[in-house]
């Protein structure tokens, strides 16, 4: 016999203790609290959110803590037609780059209650808290359409 | 060859635990080498890091970390998944092609977040030595139990390698075990892997360090005492374990060659080597005499913070100079199994 052999079996298992760090922790227990908290640099003055403790554009440490608004603008979005997350979704559903007022990033979160047709870049757009308070983005359920006139795209060109 | 100089160095203390994340860690080291060296972060020249995914179990997690450097407006940058060693060699050879003359290496590791004898067995031939899931420290066992058939060494000798790491390492307050031991008295503790003892194996730490390197004049306006890098070298042996002689380092011996190591006397000579025998095995490798003082800072032995050790000991081996204290240093890395992989980077100050 002379067959190449093509695969072996070699199961590799990794266990980790996850530590956010000191900036993140204080974001996601803010979530948990139903509040959104950003970072403001002290040099260039712009709201990182999520926050990481720096910032990423001067590279300097950020400790001033801000508040958000749980409103904003979808700058850009896409419309998911098939299962790819654990998690299986209605088909089809919409994720989207979200600005919040008062922000200077933008974060991704599903948008709902609205059809996916029907969403669009400049909606305005406020978070929904779910059930359970989580220590994660998942703690907000969703972002959902608020009927407010849309933003004008001067007002989120930069953030595309 | 353009002359390239360590011109600043900046480390965090090493612990068990730390509570900051990658880049609250790089922000600490980076800022605090920049501000030595008065170097503002947009003059930096080229900058890259050495880190593993698989401590944090974080894909790309040097992408996180690089928001401690500010990359706005874009920057020249790379990575390497090595120890931060290996990164300084890259900003060395960076260096020469003679279009910028500044540049930062850092490297960062959490060892605390994963399980480390589980870890480290990745890094092995994957078709024959990794799935038998052999532990390093086991492996470092095998090497030391080799080293004492050897009959050159006893484990009188790993005991006193021991002793004076910790001596070293109690005026090291960057250091994790700082609390000084009796050659004797470790003897008595009992065996972890045989011949090796817990304090025969370095702890698990968490913690970064940054670099500045930098060129000819440059390098002179910004250090008062630069220390030149006269030589820096890294080979590697084979991967299978069982072709080696395991009681030799001929990397290290090699590179300690072509970096020009014992060309004249060195002061000090900080070896990264994660467990005691191991440094008798690198003291021979690079030919050291007794006047050469190891590991002042306490070496490995004293905090391994897993990708940060080896540039950790290239950035004490010039403090050593920066600060006066010595005129011509070494530092070493290791990296694999059994110091599978080793780097030899010679310092020297000029008058």
């Amino acid at each position: 016999m002379s067959e190449i052999i093509k695969g072996m079996i070699a199961p590799v298992k990794l266990a980790y203790t996850m530590n956010a760090g000191r900036a993140s922790s204080r974001f996601l227990r803010g979530l948990y609290a139903h509040k959104i908290l950003g970072q403001r640099c002290t040099v260039c003055h712009k709201v990182n959110v999520p926050p990481r403790g720096v910032c990423p554009t001067c590279g300097v440490p950020t400790e001033d803590d801000v508040q958000l608004s749980e409103t904003g603008t979808v700058t850009t979005f896409c419309v998911i037609n098939i299962q790819f997350d654990a998690k299986a979704r209605e088909l089809p559903y919409a994720c989207a780059s979200i600005i919040l007022d008062g922000a200077d990033s933008t974060l991704f979160h599903l948008v709902q209650e609205a059809a996916v047709d029907q969403i669009r870049m400049g909606m305005r757009v406020r978070a929904v808290w779910g059930p359970t308070p989580l220590y994660s983005l998942e703690s907000i359920s969703h972002f959902r359409p608020t009927g407010e006139p849309d933003a004008p795209f001067e007002s989120y060109k930069e953030h595309l | 060859m353009r002359d390239v100089a360590v011109v600043s160095f900046a480390q965090t203390p090493f612990v068990r635990h730390t509570n900051s994340n990658d880049a609250e860690l790089v922000m600490e080291v980076v800022t605090a080498a920049l501000d030595r060296a008065h170097l503002p972060r947009h003059d930096i020249g080229f900058c890259v890091s050495g880190s593993s995914d698989f401590l944090t179990g974080v894909p790309f997690s040097f992408v996180a970390a690089l928001d401690a450097v500010g990359a706005w407006p874009p920057i020249r940058e790379s990575h390497v998944e090595m120890d931060g060693a290996w990164a300084l060699y890259e900003a060395w050879v960076r260096l020469q092609h003679g279009d910028i003359d500044t540049a930062l290496i850092y490297s960062f590791g959490r060892s605390s977040l994963g399980d480390l004898q589980d870890i480290l067995v990745q890094q092995l031939d994957p078709y024959y030595l990794a799935p038998l899931q052999p532990d390093p420290i086991g492996l470092a066992g095998i090497q030391a139990n080799a080293l004492l058939d050897s009959g050159r060494f006893r484990e009188r000798d790993f005991a006193e390698v021991v002793a004076r790491s910790r001596s070293h390492s109690q005026s090291n307050p960057n250091a994790q075990l700082r609390k000084p031991v009796q050659a004797s008295a470790l003897l008595d503790a009992p065996y972890l892997a045989p011949p090796l003892r817990k304090h025969d194996c370095s702890p698990i730490s968490d913690g970064a360090a940054a670099i500045v390197l930098a060129t000819g004049d440059r390098a002179r306006q910004l250090s008062k005492r630069p220390a030149w890098i006269t030589g820096i070298d890294h080979r590697i042996e084979t991967h299978s374990l069982g072709a080696r002689d395991l009681t030799r380092s001929p990397s290290t011996e090699r590179a300690g060659k072509e970096a020009g190591a014992t060309k004249s006397a060195l002061d000090v000579a900080e070896l990264h080597a994660p467990y005691s025998p191991q440094e008798l095995i690198l003291k021979e490798a690079l030919g050291l005499d007794d006047k050469v003082s190891i590991n002042p800072s306490g070496g490995a032995l004293g905090a391994n913070a897993l990708m940060v050790a080896g540039l950790v000991r290239i950035g004490e081996a010039a403090q050593r100079i920066l600060d006066g204290s010595a005129n011509r240093t070494l530092g070493h890395a290791t990296s694999g199994p059994c110091l599978q992989q080793n780097l030899v980077c010679v310092m020297e100050s000029r008058s």
